[in-house]
């Protein structure tokens, strides 16, 4: 069964704080959807109402067109899975068995064991390829493996939407887009329905079919990258000058930074390149 | 990425192995406590000041009549064993819910102030009151409870916050250490003895009466812990994990204080607040089992084994005879200790 | 797509500075008014009640045939063992809590209490003393040896002395400590009759000299605090950071160690031991400084000792003409003060 995630005017705080702010948002079924937005603006405060963590202050989150919270937590863990942006690890555990507690929500009173859930774990620690981790204590690895056993416990648990707070945190680089493609072949075989904060904005508009970008709290666009990457929502939601081109590997909107060094204007001399660094080998400069 | 199936083995077969493997090394561990727990148990009702043959103690426990020992095993050191095991093991599963719940190892119910709330009526009870006995037990079993309920009524504010309920717990928990130091004062010397004597927790008391009731509280409170203990493992991982795994973290803390503060008002009132097998059970399971499963069963077998060892050493290995609080301790902790030395220094993880 | 928003709210500039700096205004009004009315009233309350000019008369220049200036003149020790004991806690406390990153620590983690203690019921069983003069060294040995034991087991392995383990050794030793104490207490019934009253911190047993001796060891302590208190900003972030920022991060241990052995060793062994003020004076302090050690350990400093002189000023005043010892009154004044200003705020997680 498919299920619904919604956003109906909700406004979301933390005691008088006001940090959401009458936010309407439909996330399109089976796609995956990237919040972007500049630090505090919001996005984690809204992934996590979205997950039940927070209750809204006013408005609401829908499940399946109900209000998230009034349906019972173990249901929603069936159908909902987390990863949050600080979690806890306990002690000396093993990283299978980490993983496994993510099987926990399709378990009933009793801790039955099937085979279903090895499988279930085997496939998210191979999916994180963390599956030779799996025997070891998760206080002797690094924060980026860490990263991946958690991703891989929100995997096996087998959701069929996923919110994921900042999952490429620690990661390095072709972790990072290891990560991502992964997301995306669930998207692509299963089905399942991907909300993630990210705040790396390019690699949020190569993976996201659907961009939401908000600025202190409020909806600012959402659309395909295409329409919402632009010089101006740069400028506005992130305060930065910038030049957004195509990628040339994925064709999504590129977001190239202008910096107070790197400005896209005429590159320097070869003389003032000389008495900056006298004793190495010049590039060719380059040709605009 | 390689795939399981590209290794040639069939899906699951490497994650269920691996569980496997960890959960025979924890139940080795649990078997050997549970061996050791009862080498001790045995022990204790055959040896004493008259030494009986484990066949006569068989007898005795069936139910027949042997000369000398009917009376001593039957109706000294059988309720005292059976309620030492038992408190125990109540202290043991109640400090370690308690450390696990509040992710910080020096939590136990004696430093938010549970413990102390029985200390401070029971000294008060018996140096203004003369009170003894049953009644003794149970006052300081109810307010126990009602300084725990107070606790958490001051730290409620819509939702209780582990950070808060702690330092309250101590600020409370101060509060009753000074009545108590007062009492010790101000009283006669005798009484003070008495009291300081309860303090540290004794098996002296410990006859058939008791048993019944304290069964029947295990009975109901072990597995309760045993079904809330699932929730705690998702607790563990912090609020917001917790949740997103179907553990409401607020109604699941307080589920779990309700029993843990269950299990150690009921030992207490057993008897008397047994210093630190709540603060010791749960570290020295965790050095035993090492992460390999759930940490509370072999933390209820630690406690049952440092209170029955304890007692054993307590009465007939120091010359004087003394009530098990102060040996537990002297023993419990220096292993502790040890367990951490040994742990430091092989870089282990703590 | 759906429209821009164009109107955002800018975030306020500097707020929580400037509020941060007037709290620690407020926070140090507070401190030195209340400091100044418990001096003033230390002088003027007790079994004889001294009108203020009489008080100053009697500090500055006494009439010998005054009898109120002359007891003005006998509280004038007292008043400033006040202000030591408790600026010596109050600091200790945030120094301990700084080192194990832990804040449920309190100065006698290190197991400095106990270990003071034992060596007192040492020399009071054995060697037949019974008052503080004899007994003011072997306090302050125990304090010194327990706190290496903690030290030496807890920097075992390759990472050093890292909080944890520091508190759990601390923990387990006073556990040891403890139970070692009971059980003399408990075979000597004369020991416990001299032990008790020591074991109930008062500010009424040390005379001048006594408070000469002890003087230096404090001021020491209190210079290596101050020194330890850059690292201890940096300690907080954690190890790796704190190494990143160049600091030594084992030197930084072992002056705050050292300094709240010192600090804490004297003040218990002037005083007795007087527990809530370590633990408690840093999460008060911290309400108006916010973390930095650089204000909060002197904050921490001045509230113990105005909490302590306090509790002595209310201990003297509501048991006319007898006191209520210090050790019994700083729970129970400071503790519900505490409760409230808890309940008040936001409390961070622990």
């Amino acid at each position: 069964m498919k299920h619904t995630l919604a956003v109906d005017a909700a406004t979301i705080g933390y005691d008088e704080r006001v940090v959401v702010h009458d936010m309407t948002l439909e996330i399109p079924q089976g796609a995956i959807t990237t919040i972007v937005g500049a630090n505090a603006c919001g996005k984690s405060t809204l992934l996590r109402a979205m997950a039940r963590l927070l209750k809204t202050t006013s408005g609401s989150v829908l499940l399946d067109g109900r209000p998230i919270g009034d349906l019972p937590s173990r249901e929603v863990a069936t159908v909902l899975g987390l990863l949050p942006q600080t979690p806890v690890s306990p002690d000396g555990i093993a990283v299978a068995d980490l993983v496994g507690r993510g099987r926990y929500p399709h378990q009933g009173w009793f801790r039955r064991w099937t085979h279903d859930d090895d499988v279930a774990v085997e496939e998210a620690l191979t999916a994180t390829d963390t599956l030779d981790l799996a025997d070891r204590s998760i206080d002797e690895l690094s924060g980026g493996q860490r990263q991946r056993v958690w991703i891989a416990m929100a995997l096996a648990q087998q959701t069929d939407v996923l919110l994921l707070d900042e999952p490429t945190t620690f990661l390095d680089v072709a972790h990072q887009v290891e990560v991502l493609d992964l997301l995306t072949d669930l998207n692509r075989r299963r089905g399942t329905t991907i909300v993630m904060v990210l705040h790396d904005l390019n690699l949020a508009a190569r993976y996201a079919d659907h961009l939401v970008a908000i600025r202190s709290g409020r909806l600012y666009s959402q659309g395909t990258p295409a329409e919402v990457v632009t010089e101006r929502m740069v400028a506005d939601v992130f305060g930065m000058t910038s030049r957004v081109i195509a990628d040339p590997v994925s064709q999504t909107p590129l977001v190239l930074p202008v910096g107070r060094h790197h400005t896209g204007d005429t590159p320097r001399t070869d003389d003032e390149n000389h008495a900056a660094r006298p004793d190495a080998d010049l590039p060719a400069p380059a040709r605009s | 990425m390689t795939t399981v199936l590209e290794r040639g083995a069939a899906p699951g077969t490497l994650v269920a192995a691996g569980r496997r493997s960890r959960a025979r090394r924890w139940r080795l561990t649990l078997v050997l406590l549970a061996v050791a727990l009862l080498v001790v148990f045995a022990v204790s009702l055959c040896v004493g000041e008259r030494i009986y043959s484990p066949l006569d103690v068989l007898h005795v426990i069936l139910g027949q009549q042997v000369k000398g020992a009917s009376y001593t095993v039957g109706e000294l050191r059988l309720p005292r064993a059976l309620t030492g095991l038992l408190v125990g093991a109540a202290f043991g599963m109640g400090g370690t819910v308690f450390q696990t719940m509040l992710r910080n190892p020096l939590a136990s119910p004696d430093i938010i102030g549970i413990s102390t709330g029985a200390s401070a009526a029971a000294v008060v009870a018996i140096t203004v009151f003369g009170m003894s006995g049953l009644a003794l037990s149970g006052v300081a079993v109810l307010a126990g409870i009602a300084v725990a309920a107070l606790i958490y009524a001051l730290a409620w504010r819509g939702g209780v916050h582990g950070a808060r309920l702690v330092l309250i717990g101590i600020a409370v928990g101060a509060m009753l250490d000074s009545v108590i130091s007062y009492a010790l004062t101000r009283s006669e010397i005798q009484d003070a003895n008495e009291a300081l004597r309860w303090l540290t927790g004794s098996l002296n008391s410990a006859f058939w009466d008791g048993v019944g009731p304290l069964a029947l509280a295990m009975v109901v409170l072990v597995p309760t812990t045993a079904v809330l203990s699932r929730r705690l493992t998702a607790l563990q991982l912090g609020d917001d994990a917790s949740t997103a795994l179907g553990v409401p973290a607020d109604r699941t803390r307080l589920g779990l204080l309700l029993v843990a503060v269950g299990l150690v008002s009921v030992g207490t009132a057993a008897a008397g607040p047994i210093a630190f097998v709540a603060f010791l059970s749960g570290p020295i399971a965790h050095r035993l089992v090492r992460g390999s499963g759930p940490l509370l069963w072999p933390a209820a077998l630690v406690g049952a084994l440092l209170v029955l060892v304890g007692d054993f050493v307590g009465q007939h290995l120091l010359g004087i005879r003394f009530p098990v609080g102060v040996v537990t301790g002297v023993l419990g902790a220096p292993y502790l200790l040890w367990l951490l030395a040994r742990s430091n220094r092989s870089g282990g993880s703590l | 797509m759906t429209p821009v928003d164009t109107a955002a709210p800018p975030a306020p500039a500097g707020g929580r500075a400037a509020s941060l700096r007037r709290r620690r205004v407020v926070g140090l009004i507070v401190c030195l008014v209340a400091l100044v009315v418990m001096v003033l009233a230390s002088f003027a309350f007790g079994a004889r009640v001294v009108s203020l000019p009489d008080v100053v008369a009697g500090v500055l220049h006494p009439d010998p045939d005054d009898i109120a200036q002359a007891a003005v003149q006998a509280r004038v020790p007292r008043t400033v063992l006040g202000l030591l004991v408790g600026a010596a806690l109050g600091l200790a406390g945030a120094v301990m809590q700084g080192l194990t990153r832990n804040p449920l620590a309190d100065p006698g983690i290190l197991g400095v209490n106990s270990g003071a203690s034992l060596l007192v019921v040492v020399g009071i069983a054995w060697f037949g003393m019974s008052s503080l003069d004899t007994y003011i060294w072997l306090a302050f040995a125990g304090a010194a040896l327990a706190a290496a034991l903690v030290y030496g087991i807890g920097s075992m392995g390759r990472e050093g002395a890292t909080p944890l383990k520091l508190a759990l050794a601390g923990a387990a030793t006073t556990a040891a400590l403890t139970s070692l104490i009971s059980m003399v207490l408990l075979s000597r019934q004369d020991v416990l009759n001299t032990f008790r009253f020591w074991q109930v911190g008062s500010l009424g047993r040390a005379d001048w000299d006594q408070i000469g001796e002890v003087v230096p060891f404090l001021l020491v302590g209190a210079l290596l605090a101050a020194a330890s208190a850059r690292g201890l900003d940096a300690l907080a972030l954690g190890d790796d950071l704190a190494v990143g920022l160049g600091q030594r991060t084992g030197v930084v241990r072992a002056l705050g160690a050292t300094s709240a052995v010192l600090l804490c060793g004297a003040a218990t062994a002037i005083a007795g031991p007087i527990a809530f003020v370590g633990l408690v004076m840093p999460h008060l302090a911290r309400t108006f400084t916010g973390p930095s050690n650089r204000w909060l350990l002197p904050y921490s400093a001045a509230f113990g000792a105005a909490l302590l002189l306090g509790a002595d000023v209310v201990g003297r005043v509501v048991a006319r003409p007898q006191e209520l010892e210090v050790g019994v009154m700083t729970a129970l004044l400071g503790a519900p003060v505490f409760i409230a200003i808890i309940r008040r705020q936001k409390v961070r997680e622990l």
